[in-house]
């Protein structure tokens, strides 16, 4: 246990130091992990031990991201996205195995070779995405084709595991690798194994669409988040062990089960409660990245590994420029395509230790390309930098644009709390405008019906600033908030005002008393609940006792602007003291009869008089 | 077409007879409560047969104009006025936002536009000085000929048959009840001329105003 807290508290403050640095530095912080991982590893302090451990444990950060980025697309945006990821990400694949295949054929056999090649054409899903979202990369046209890419890769991996043991050419030296829990999949003929396979994704998508949802109603009911984090973490959990246990990537299986829930009106709940786990994780997975550095092999043979890592970087470049090309990129979206992806990735490492036990490549071919694959995910994110510096100076030349289409939650400008009587209005009203908002509630029941008559309402309480962020506080331009208790109302705006001092904030006060504070917050466009509600039965009773309509509406109009002007000074009055703001208020109620008479006066003798120019007043 | 077909049903369903033609009158005055001479003259035609009294200010105190319900209104009638009292020289501001909103290209006007092709347009205009103070060296410096040309712009432009303005003038000096009554009665034999195509369209046409000549004007039947 001490071991274990030790450790984990080196990998803490390793992080907690050289992030900030890096992010100082302009590095972005996946850099600062590795270097971190250096710095604790073996061949720095040597802080740590079971590197290799953590690494395995870790990688299930990998798992949680893509987990996290199937909850943003939902599965109408992954069919229209069929080509690129086909297309680019299955060119890409191929043509970089062929291309490190070929140049491995001159010093290895075949077999050998073409091992080499499928496994170095994977990229760093962990690092791009990463990067990517840290850098607001994600929804750009160029940000879209790297995640095709990625995504394909990742799902190429499944056919590589299954292929690569018939590339064997050593005999395998340990039988010890069947040590699956319930039963083998390898032991089932190859069409059970299919079918068993085919179920499983079956399963995935049963539970995300028929029971995730009633269990996760169930369980908000219960108002205990940890309940529900506990929820959220054992559904990615689930829903890896099962493609294990079948044999299929546990990323995609993650990646499927949020696909299945990017609709679920709890999408934005599980995002925030998930986020700082995949984040955790995966700092601690790169640190141990770094940490599993060889150093003395790579300044034994730096020569080799220097020249492996160019290679690498290189060839995957190339390929990528004539991939992008195919498709028809030009400009800044092919340069960040190339240098997004020419690296080596973390499957890599995975893969290689697969090889090894399948005795498809011996440790001397392994050692140098790990290192050559670890480097290369040292510089991609100074490739990362160095673009960014360039395209700096030239910025205005071509901006690229966010796509708003499909993503809703990055197309979304407006976050719209609450949907009871007072949202639901609003919200109709910015549909109809073709605004489409995100829209937050935490009443179980009422997000029940709402969905039912197609209003996409998310679950989540919205005076936490982690589900404020997931709802996208960070790019939304205005927050509306229609809670009918203004003590809520006060904590979100404090929120607001704290962390995205850039949101606009549009409210509601029940009554005076609640607008007078949220003045007190500095919000500005506040609106009494039912202060419309008054204004317009009073304009239908003025119509019914025979108001001609048009004089009708103008009292309303008037009596509404000369209320609304006489707020600020109440204001004043109500810091005060009791006594002269309700001395103020009953003055402004007696003015306020006259004034609205004067007004009606003035307006009809001006507009009689502007036409008797030569024959005023007879 | 379709503006054909409802437009026979509706006559049908009537029991209207089909020779007449249908006159849409709207009108715009911001306070009703202090017309006396508009509310007259509106009371006048208000409930003949084959006649539409389209109030805008009551329909739009908002001014948010329906400008499907508006062209369907005007596709429906034959003869179009626009009752008003004379402000500035013009229409209160809701009929200028009417022409602005309801007249739109490709319905109106342009080469696909004539909805309103060969309908009739008339000002019915009530204003506070005397015929004198609307001449060069009167006190308005220009002719009610000369200020409502705008309409009769408007009117050349769609392609309807402009008639000069039928005026009631000089009320702020206050018009006796018998003025008021004469004024009332011309109005009504007018729009009823217009509706039963009694009127010499030609004849009418040379009046500086249409009320100056009515008794000419009017065929008997």
């Amino acid at each position: 246990m001490e071991v274990f807290l030790m450790q984990l508290f080196v990998f803490l403050t390793a992080a907690i130091i050289a992030v900030p640095i890096a992010n100082k530095l302009g590095l972005g912080s996946v850099l600062g992990y590795l270097i971190a991982g250096i710095v604790i590893g073996p061949f720095g302090l040597s802080l740590v031990g079971q590197v290799e451990e953590v690494m395995t444990f870790t990688e299930f950060g990998i798992v949680m991201m893509l987990f996290l980025v199937g909850l943003e697309l939902d599965p109408k945006l992954l069919w229209q996205m069929r080509i690129p990821i086909l297309g680019v990400g299955g060119t890409q694949v191929i043509l970089s195995s062929a291309v490190i295949g070929t140049v491995s054929l001159i010093f290895f056999p075949w077999q050998e070779a073409l091992s080499i090649g499928l496994i170095l054409s994977l990229s760093s899903t962990a690092l791009v995405l990463h990067t990517l979202k840290e850098k607001g990369l994600m929804n750009t046209t160029s940000g879209r084709s790297i995640f095709s890419v990625l995504l394909f890769q990742d799902i190429a991996v499944i056919p590589m595991l299954a292929l690569m043991p018939l590339l064997a050419t050593m005999s395998v030296n340990d039988t010890s690798n069947a040590e699956h829990m319930i039963f083998d999949i390898n032991a089932l003929p190859g069409y059970l194994h299919l079918i068993v396979a085919l179920l499983a994704v079956i399963l995935i998508f049963f539970t995300g669409k028929f029971i995730c949802t009633p269990v996760f109603r169930i369980i908000a009911m219960t108002k205990v988040r940890e309940i529900f984090v506990a929820a959220a973490i054992a559904l990615v959990i689930g829903a890896s062990l099962l493609m294990d246990l079948v044999g299929l990537s546990e990323a995609l299986g993650a990646f499927l089960a949020g696909v299945v829930l990017a609709d679920s009106e709890y999408r934005h709940e599980l995002e925030s409660d998930l986020e700082p786990f995949k984040g955790l994780l995966l700092g601690i997975f790169f640190i141990s990245i770094g940490a599993s550095l060889n150093l003395t092999l790579i300044g034994d043979r730096i020569l080799l590994i220097v020249g492996l890592t160019l290679g690498l970087i290189v060839l995957k470049g190339l390929v990528l420029v004539f991939t992008g090309f195919v498709f028809k990129m030009k400009g800044k979206e092919l340069s960040l395509f190339t240098i997004a992806l020419a690296q080596g990735g973390e499957f890599a490492f995975i893969l290689f230790q697969f090889s090894r036990t399948n005795g498809i490549l011996s440790n001397e071919i392994i050692e140098p390309l790990i290192s050559a694959v670890a480097i290369s995910m040292f510089i991609a994110p100074l490739l990362f930098k160095a673009y960014e510096k360039i395209n700096a100076n030239k910025q205005v030349e071509e901006k690229e644009e966010p796509i708003s289409d499909g993503i809703e939650e990055s197309g979304h400008k407006v976050i719209l709390a609450g949907f009871g009587r007072l949202g639901t209005d609003i919200g109709r009203l910015l549909i109809s405008s073709g605004i489409k908002p995100v829209i937050i509630d935490n009443d179980v029941a009422n997000i029940e019906v709402l969905r039912k008559f197609g209003f996409k309402v998310y679950y989540g309480d919205i005076t936490r600033n982690d589900l404020l962020k997931s709802a996208g506080a960070d790019e939304a331009e205005l927050l509306i908030i229609t809670m009918s208790d203004i003590d809520t109302t006060i904590k979100i705006v404090e929120l607001a005002k704290k962390h995205y001092p850039h949101l606009k904030i549009v409210a509601n006060a029940a009554d005076i008393e609640g607008q007078y504070k949220l003045i007190e917050l500095g919000v500005s466009k506040i609106r009494r609940e039912t202060f419309g509600t008054s204004l317009s039965m009073g304009g239908d009773a003025l119509q019914a006792l025979g108001i001609e309509p048009y004089q009708a509406y103008r009292m309303m109009r008037i009596f509404s602007k000369i209320d609304d002007e006489m707020i600020s000074e109440l204001f004043e009055r109500f810091k005060e003291s009791e006594e002269s703001y309700i001395y103020t208020y009953q003055q402004h109620m007696e003015n306020l009869e006259e004034i609205i008479a004067l007004e009606m006066k003035f307006d009809v003798e001006g507009i009689d008089k502007a036409w008797t120019v030569y024959n005023p007043d007879k | 077409m379709e503006g054909k077909i409802l437009k026979l049903s509706f006559m049908e369903s009537w029991g209207i007879r089909k020779m007449m033609k249908k006159v849409l009158i709207i009108f715009a005055h911001p306070a009703r409560a202090h017309s006396k001479i508009n509310n007259a003259l509106r009371a006048a035609v208000e409930n003949l047969e084959g006649v539409t009294i389209n109030d805008l200010y009551a329909n739009y105190p908002d001014f948010l104009i329906d400008v499907k319900r508006e062209q369907a209104l005007c596709e429906n009638n034959d003869v179009i006025i626009f009752q008003h009292p004379f402000y500035w020289y013009s229409t209160p501001a809701i009929m200028k936002e009417w022409l602005d909103v309801v007249l739109t290209h490709g319905w109106a006007y342009g080469s696909k536009g004539n909805a309103l092709k060969d309908k009739i347009f008339m000002q019915v205009i009530t204003g506070g000085g005397d015929e004198n103070t609307y001449q060069k060296d009167g006190g308005n410096l220009f002719t009610i000929g000369e200020l409502t040309s705008p309409y009769q712009a408007v009117a050349n432009l769609c392609s309807m048959k402009w008639l000069p303005p039928f005026t009631v003038l000089g009320i702020h000096r206050g018009l006796s009840d018998d003025k008021i009554s004469y004024h009332k009665e011309n109005y009504r034999r007018l729009i009823i001329a217009l509706r039963d195509e009694t009127l010499d369209i030609d004849s009418a046409r040379q009046e500086k105003y249409c009320n100056s000549n009515l008794d000419e004007d009017i065929r008997r039947v």
